[in-house]
């Protein structure tokens, strides 16, 4: 028993590294591999690259004017129920097989959280540090550029990362629509074998991981030093007491 | 005069258009009604995959907190192994489990269970944090044990946080177990991917999975209404 499960995955690593002959006689696994890898990234970065043009000034901009809270929250909750396989079988249904619309069913899954990461981070900023920035004679679009959108930036970019590691799970189903990614050898097996196929899965779950890891170095890099000085939970340290005033509101 | 025969031609076009429509793939409510008893089997496949999955999850990831609640070590590693359990792509997760467990449910229900773990765990820790300390105070002062203290101020104070992480996890399963046709234990997927073309059953398949995850979250947002009458006091 343990010796099959070792040798399945011992020839499925063998898989990820040397290429062979498929049974149909092409070459499959190793370079190959490399080739399915670089266009399931390819797919991963051009959608979310247009998930964000969309959704961050969208969600960015809603949470600064305070509006439309129902519509930002309710886009991630019936976000969260649609199967990402139903939106992708969609539109191929409707577009047919194409790099283009396959990416467009995964930029549709991926706006949900970017927009709303941006929406609850922007208003989510202390009010007191934009009551600050207005006293300060700010105007509306300085206040968004330069106190809430750096304040908001790591929740911002936290629902980058869930939608990259999202669409890199997603994009593995690429061929259902005709764009041959990492998604190929898992679900055409007759092509590639069974060390094909849990050697692409393998291949899939590394990315995510890895995607999962450096995102979120990335995102404790980029948070501003102020924040980190007051990690979530934690009372923050005030130098010198001083009573907070709370400003009576207005009848 | 004009409208009899017209009357009459409505039925016959009715039928031709109900054909044609299938055949130039459109949205076809008449072939959804008639063939919606194909859904029923799938559905309560889906729906016993949801359910199970989040069940286990569930009594998983609330032994895993209560422990880590008493002792605080526990928190980052099983934050940190929970988490990449959730970043495993399920339908990797299908095949990698495969070898050890074959085709079939099994395999489907442990991937979506580990899925889930994250979302409870995180929620239930952030319920049982959020206790104010005044509350446990009041507790231990009215002579209660540690094991009191947990069962009758922290999870009554805990559980609107617990019941929300639940809904995520069970709107994000309903979605994920739409995967589940891949390791061989059928569900709505399945119904999904035989026709995958024909934008009536993707519509009809795709659509059951978004009414179950809306039924079965107003299910949890009642239990709540119902577990929690002094949260609903404060809102009023």
């Amino acid at each position: 028993m343990l010796a099959s499960i070792l040798s399945d995955f011992g020839d499925a690593i063998d898989f990820i590294f040397v290429s062979r002959e498929s049974r149909g006689g092409a070459e499959v696994g190793g370079g190959q591999l490399l080739e399915l890898t670089k266009t399931h990234l390819e797919l991963t970065f051009t959608a979310i690259a247009i998930a964000t043009l969309v959704a961050l000034p969208l969600g960015a901009w809603l949470g600064h004017s305070r509006r439309a809270s129902f519509l930002a929250i309710t886009v991630s909750n019936i976000g969260r129920a649609v199967p990402s396989i139903g939106i992708v079988f969609l539109f191929f249904a409707i577009l047919g097989a194409g790099f283009w619309n396959i990416t467009l069913a995964l930029v549709l899954l991926a706006i949900p959280p970017i927009l709303t990461n941006a929406y609850v981070g922007v208003r989510e900023v202390d009010p007191e540090s934009v009551d600050a920035a207005r006293g300060m004679g700010m105007s509306g679009w300085q206040v968004a550029r330069r106190v809430e959108l750096p304040l908001a930036l790591p929740l911002i970019f936290g629902g980058i990362k869930i939608s990259v590691v999202n669409i890199i799970a997603t994009a593995t189903l690429g061929p259902e629509g005709g764009v041959v990614t990492l998604g190929d050898p898992i679900i055409n097996p007759s092509t590639y074998g069974d060390a094909g196929r849990l050697g692409a899965s393998i291949v899939v779950a590394a990315l995510a991981v890895v995607a999962e890891v450096g995102l979120s170095a990335v995102q404790r890099a980029i948070t501003p030093r102020g924040l980190k000085l007051t990690p979530a939970g934690a009372p923050r340290r005030v130098r010198f007491p001083v009573p907070k005033r709370r400003v009576a509101p207005q009848p | 005069m004009l409208l009899l025969p017209l009357a009459q031609n409505g039925g016959f076009f009715r039928d031709r258009s109900a054909d044609t429509c299938v055949a130039d793939n459109g949205v076809c409510p008449k072939w959804a009604i008639d063939h919606f008893d194909r859904y029923v089997d799938p559905f309560f496949e889906h729906l016993q995959l949801v359910v199970v999955s989040v069940a286990l999850g569930f009594v998983i990831s609330f032994a895993l907190a209560v422990l880590a609640h008493r002792r605080r070590w526990l928190v980052g590693p099983v934050t940190q192994i929970t988490g990449i359990l959730y970043t495993i792509p399920s339908l990797a997760a299908f095949f990698l489990l495969l070898p050890l467990t074959g085709r079939g449910q099994t395999t489907a229900i442990i991937a979506l269970t580990a899925y889930t773990l994250l979302i409870f765990f995180r929620n239930i820790m952030a319920g049982l944090d959020g206790v104010p300390e005044e509350a446990r105070d009041a507790g231990r002062g009215m002579g209660f044990t540690p094991r009191q203290l947990l069962w009758r101020v922290e999870l009554p104070l805990a559980l609107p946080a617990i019941l929300a992480g639940l809904r995520i996890a069970v709107t994000t399963t309903v979605g994920l177990a739409a995967l589940a046709f891949y390791a061989g234990a059928g569900g709505l997927g399945e119904s999904l991917a035989s026709q995958k073309q024909f934008k009536t059953n993707v519509l009809l398949a795709g659509g059951l999975c978004v009414v179950m995850a809306v039924m079965l979250d107003l299910l949890v947002l009642v239990a709540q209404r119902l577990l929690t009458p002094w949260s609903r006091a404060r809102t009023v």
